[in-house]
């Protein structure tokens, strides 16, 4: 049986920035798997598919923030996963290649300065393959940001 | 490090060369259920990722799982969901099947689909019950629901089989089901 949880691609951030691209992904994998190792200036993070910065993503969050639990919806330009202070985010990317259904995808956040946070998350544009993700912070990813793309392969 | 992180955080402590796929049913028609089975023992657990989508007419329907087609009494369950609004807990005990509380139904947004990623911990072990833990969730714009969900099977049998079914109606079309072993 084929070994089938594999890296694509891996970026750490020499100095803060605003977005980080992964294009030409392959469309050879069942799911993406993203994930963000660092913190932002300030606010959330999120990730637009194959340039789209249109309106057609929404999420239903479930998130404590020490005290108590929240259940929020948002409709947005883009996936949310929440905010980084030095927070790990895993983004699941559910068959992002295949042209016939909607894109679901769910991030689990984990800030430790902050909350804990799992999100599902709808992009709404006519089914089409994911080929970029770009990785936008509403104020700059830090310096020392690390953004891995794995992907699993089905049989 | 990164490899930790992800092979913790969608199946168990593993390195990623040690993911491996073993069966996946992608549907090209409605259908009541889908099995795994005869799923071999050389793994240390499994993880099944999915997108789902039933016909019923609701917006969300329920998802239900069996273990080697043990229909006895042997299942238990805790979840604690969102729905965008408020926060909700449940549990169960005794239950003839693990409720994996709702997924995407026929009334929901068009070509939505729900998904999920179900862990069994240590699932060949003949010396003690199975624990599963779940991460699920869909979104309709407007609608939608993100659960957390934890599982027994009170059983001390090796998981050789595992089976979806909604709570009514069938799987729709493009639902997929994809099993990979984890050592």
């Amino acid at each position: 049986m084929a070994k089938t949880y594999e890296p694509i691609a891996t970026q750490t951030l020499g100095s803060a920035t605003t977005t980080v691209t992964f294009s030409s992904i392959p469309s050879t994998y069942t799911d993406l798997v993203m994930v963000i190792a660092g913190s932002t200036s300030s606010g959330d993070g999120y990730l637009q598919f194959n340039g789209d910065t249109s309106s057609f993503y929404s999420s239903t969050r479930l998130y404590g923030n020490g005290s108590n639990a929240y259940s929020d919806r948002i409709s947005s330009f883009g996936v949310t996963i929440g905010g980084f202070t030095n927070a790990v985010s895993i983004i699941n990317i559910f068959n992002y290649a295949n042209t016939t259904t909607y894109k679901t995808s769910i991030a689990r956040i984990n800030n430790p300065a902050g909350y804990v946070d799992a999100t599902v998350n709808l992009w709404r544009k006519t089914p089409e393959a994911i080929t970029q993700i770009v990785a936008s912070a509403a104020s700059n990813w830090a310096s020392g940001c690390i953004f891995t793309l794995y992907g699993i392969k089905a049989a | 490090m990164l490899n930790n992180i992800a092979a913790l955080t969608n199946g168990g402590v593993a390195a990623i060369g040690d993911y491996e796929s073993i069966q996946t049913y992608t549907l090209s028609t409605a259908t009541a259920s889908v099995t795994f089975s005869s799923i071999p023992a050389t793994y240390k657990h499994l993880q099944i990722r999915y997108i789902v989508r039933s016909t019923q007419a609701s917006t969300e329907t329920g998802i239900n799982a069996r273990l080697n087609s043990d229909t006895g009494s042997n299942y238990a369950y805790h979840y604690l969901f969102g729905d965008g609004a408020s926060v909700a807990a449940g549990a169960g005990a005794t239950q003839t099947s693990l409720n994996l509380v709702n997924v995407t139904g026929a009334s929901a947004t068009a070509s939505a689909f729900a998904a999920g990623v179900l862990d069994i911990l240590d699932y060949a072990n003949t010396s003690k019950y199975k624990t599963l833990r779940l991460l699920q969730g869909w979104d309709g714009n407007g609608s939608g629901r993100i659960n957390l969900s934890s599982g027994l099977w009170m059983s001390a049998s090796a998981n050789n089989a595992i089976e979806f079914y909604p709570s009514s109606g069938n799987w729709a079309q493009y639902s997929s089901f994809a099993l990979y072993g984890i050592n």
